[in-house]
């Protein structure tokens, strides 16, 4: 790239509002140095109530056993496995935004890429806890581990499924939480040079790892942040594949099926898109920060939601054509009786999930609605709602009824416990959150200054000269003298 | 170590490129250009090298194809071949996701502790910073003096080719360990042999 600073009016601006670069500090850092509002207090209080419910959960379940929750013999996996697919899809949102974004070079990436790899991390966190705790004996978890043990050694079993999803998950939240991290850095030092008291100069001293700017600095950081990505790019590609291979590589009638792996990670995208909205829109209202976050950036992933919706509803309708079509008596019996049937016992969940997922993202067709942000949120909740159902069709009505009907367990419903686990990962999901916006940069501050001249509200306007200006001369004017 | 720099800042890119081109062709050395975002070719203007960052990050990543490879090989043939449902004791597709895996783990982890190596980086490092808007909005280009430096001119010269906030610091070029809660003095002495 040169220095040439010019992007075609036609594009919205990135970045509204009359800013220089250190407007751009002030906007974004200045809520960490100022004390947190009612909100984020009331907000704080209510995810800590529900993460101390989902640890008396745990608790329960660690000390008396899986028999706290309501799962039996016939349907083993309930809630907690639903609930891992659920969070886990939810994090391929922010690798989305942050390494495939970065690759194709979209520019608005730098306005919520920050806050949504944040969620990543977080959404892995929770997702992990699932099949941790789902082991029964938590104390032995670590046995997945390939390690020399003195059992033999007595190694795990490198064919299945759940192992490869121990090394994927594990694997993404760390290569999520390095790439997070890197791109923290000049941030954090932005904070730290600007810090007057001793707490900050001394906690982000730390956290800021002595970054000065160095333009050698940067040059690896780029090149870091780009292979990074290069490599996250797969990565999050094969976690949900690899997730969706749980499944796919069983013999479950509506498990069995090849189309598992696209539609499971269109289906993240699609889920943690949602979730990115769902947070962004509270973030920006709260923090002031719709300049950054613009109603451009909300409809960019609005688009990014139709289509992924259209993806996973595409690929709804080709599962049931399928299954009907390879008079396979098991798995057609799996979808008429146990889904389609609306009177069956959880036909309900299949029509809420088929309503919430295909249908209703449909209206973002319109750009009046992409672009309306209280449709938007109301929008994106319920699209989560649908992607959790969708997580539960797949796993609870594909075993709830198994090949002998006498061992059929119609009457699942979660128990107290098992849906405080749920809502005690939300409480460690905004508790983080909203730690994370407390003392960290929501936004990336540095990435914002690398686009502002190019994409802010009042460098566009002048650029009204040059985009009148004859070719030939543009050329000679603009590109040719820097270089 | 322990040098004498005299540090300049500007505000715009368009003014830092010339000086940057000028600073070089009349012969000065200049230490580091620090920037509060990545200006993009900034570092080919300071005559710096390509990163092998990159190359670095392939080595660790095929040292994870070879570990996860090599280590379910040996595991599933020699150590302790299991037999699972009469699969086969060496089925590579099986292999591929963790291979896979393991490879990136390695590939980022290796990148960034070498990222982290070779900027100096980690919690508790501490550097001189010479203007702390740096990392705000100005971009700060320092100049090493040697024992020919005449000061006042190359600040004169700095002056001409836009920049302001002009000033002479002795300074550690290095990095230390400690903390920015604190004033450090480094040195007990002040005299300095240039």
């Amino acid at each position: 790239m040169s220095l040439l600073k010019y992007e075609s009016q036609l594009r919205e601006p990135l970045i509204d509002g009359d800013k220089d670069y250190h407007q751009v500090t002030e906007d974004i850092i200045s809520p960490i140095e100022s004390k947190p509002g009612r909100l984020w207090w009331i907000g704080f209080f209510v995810a800590i109530a529900l993460l101390l419910f989902g640890v008396y959960s745990v608790y329960r379940e660690v000390t008396y056993g899986i028999g706290q929750w309501n799962v039996n013999h016939t349907a083993g996996w309930g809630w907690a496995i639903t609930n891992f697919v659920w969070w886990i899809g939810i994090g391929h949102a922010g690798t989305l935004i942050s390494a495939i974004l970065l690759l194709f070079r979209q520019g608005w990436r730098t306005g919520v890429n920050r806050a949504a790899e944040a969620m990543t991390i977080f959404a892995v966190i929770c997702a992990g806890m699932f099949p941790v705790f789902h082991v029964g004996r938590v104390w032995v978890a670590f046995y997945m581990f390939p390690y020399p043990n003195s059992r033999g050694p007595l190694w795990p079993n490198f064919n299945s499924a759940l192992l490869w999803d121990v090394f994927a998950v594990s694997t993404y939240f760390t290569v999520s939480l390095l790439f997070w991290y890197t791109g923290l850095l000049p941030d954090l030092a932005t904070v730290r040079d600007r810090a007057k008291t001793k707490f900050r100069k001394f906690f982000y001293g730390l956290t800021a790892f002595g970054w000065t700017g160095s333009t050698k600095h940067w040059q690896r950081l780029e090149s870091l942040a780009l292979v990074l990505a290069g490599l996250a790019t797969p990565l999050v590609l094969s976690v949900h594949t690899i997730v969706s291979m749980d499944f796919a590589t069983s013999v479950i009638p509506g498990w069995h099926t090849t189309i598992f792996p696209p539609y499971f990670v269109a289906g993240a995208i699609f889920s943690g898109f949602a979730m990115v909205q769902s947070l962004l829109i509270i973030s920006r209202k709260v923090m002031h920060l719709e300049d950054y976050i613009t109603i451009g950036h909300i409809e960019a992933m609005n688009k990014i939601i139709v289509l992924t919706g259209s993806i996973v509803g595409f690929a709804y309708i080709s599962e049931l054509f399928i299954a009907w079509y390879s008079q396979n008596p098991n798995e057609w019996w799996a979808f008429r009786q146990s889904r389609v049937n609306i009177f069956s016992p959880y036909g309900w969940a299949y029509y809420g999930m088929m309503f919430c997922n295909v249908v209703s993202p449909q209206l973002f067709w319109s750009r009046k609605l992409r672009r309306n942000v209280t449709f938007t949120f109301f929008m994106a909740v319920l699209v989560n709602i649908g992607m959790w159902f969708e997580r539960f069709v797949i796993i609870f009505t594909s075993i709830y009824r198994d090949y002998v009907p006498a061992s059929w367990s119609t009457y699942y419903s979660p128990s107290i416990w098992e849906v405080g686990f749920y809502l005690g990962t939300f409480g460690l999901f905004f508790t983080l959150y909203l730690l994370f916006s407390k003392y960290f940069p929501v936004i990336a501050v540095a990435e914002i200054k690398a686009i502002l001249k190019t994409s802010g509200e009042n460098y566009k306007k002048k650029m009204t000269p040059m985009e009148k200006m004859d070719t030939e001369k543009f050329y000679i004017e603009e590109v040719e003298h820097v270089h | 170590m322990r040098k004498k720099f005299i540090v300049g800042a500007f505000d715009d890119e368009k003014v830092l490129f010339p000086a940057v081109k000028n600073v070089r062709k009349a012969g000065y050395k200049i230490h580091d250009v620090y920037t509060p975002f990545p200006i993009h070719g900034l570092d080919h203007a300071l005559g710096l090298r390509e990163t092998s960052l990159h190359t670095m990050g392939f080595i660790y990543g095929i040292t994870g194809t070879s570990i996860a490879l090599g280590g379910m090989s040996w595991i599933f043939t020699t150590d302790w071949p299991l037999n699972i449902g009469g699969k086969p004791h060496f089925p590579l597709p099986a292999f591929i996701p963790i291979t896979f895996e393991l490879t990136v783990l390695l590939s980022a982890v290796g990148m960034v502790w070498t990222f982290c190596w070779l900027c100096k980086m980690m919690p508790g490092v501490k550097k001189h910073h010479f203007n702390l808007r740096s990392t705000d909005d100005l971009m700060v280009m320092v100049i090493e003096c040697t024992s020919k430096t005449n000061e006042t001119e190359v600040q004169s010269f700095l002056h001409n080719n836009g920049a302001f906030d002009i000033n002479v610091q002795e300074a550690e070029d290095g990095w230390w360990f400690g903390r920015y809660d604190r004033e450090q003095k480094l040195y007990k002495t002040e005299e300095v042999g240039y």
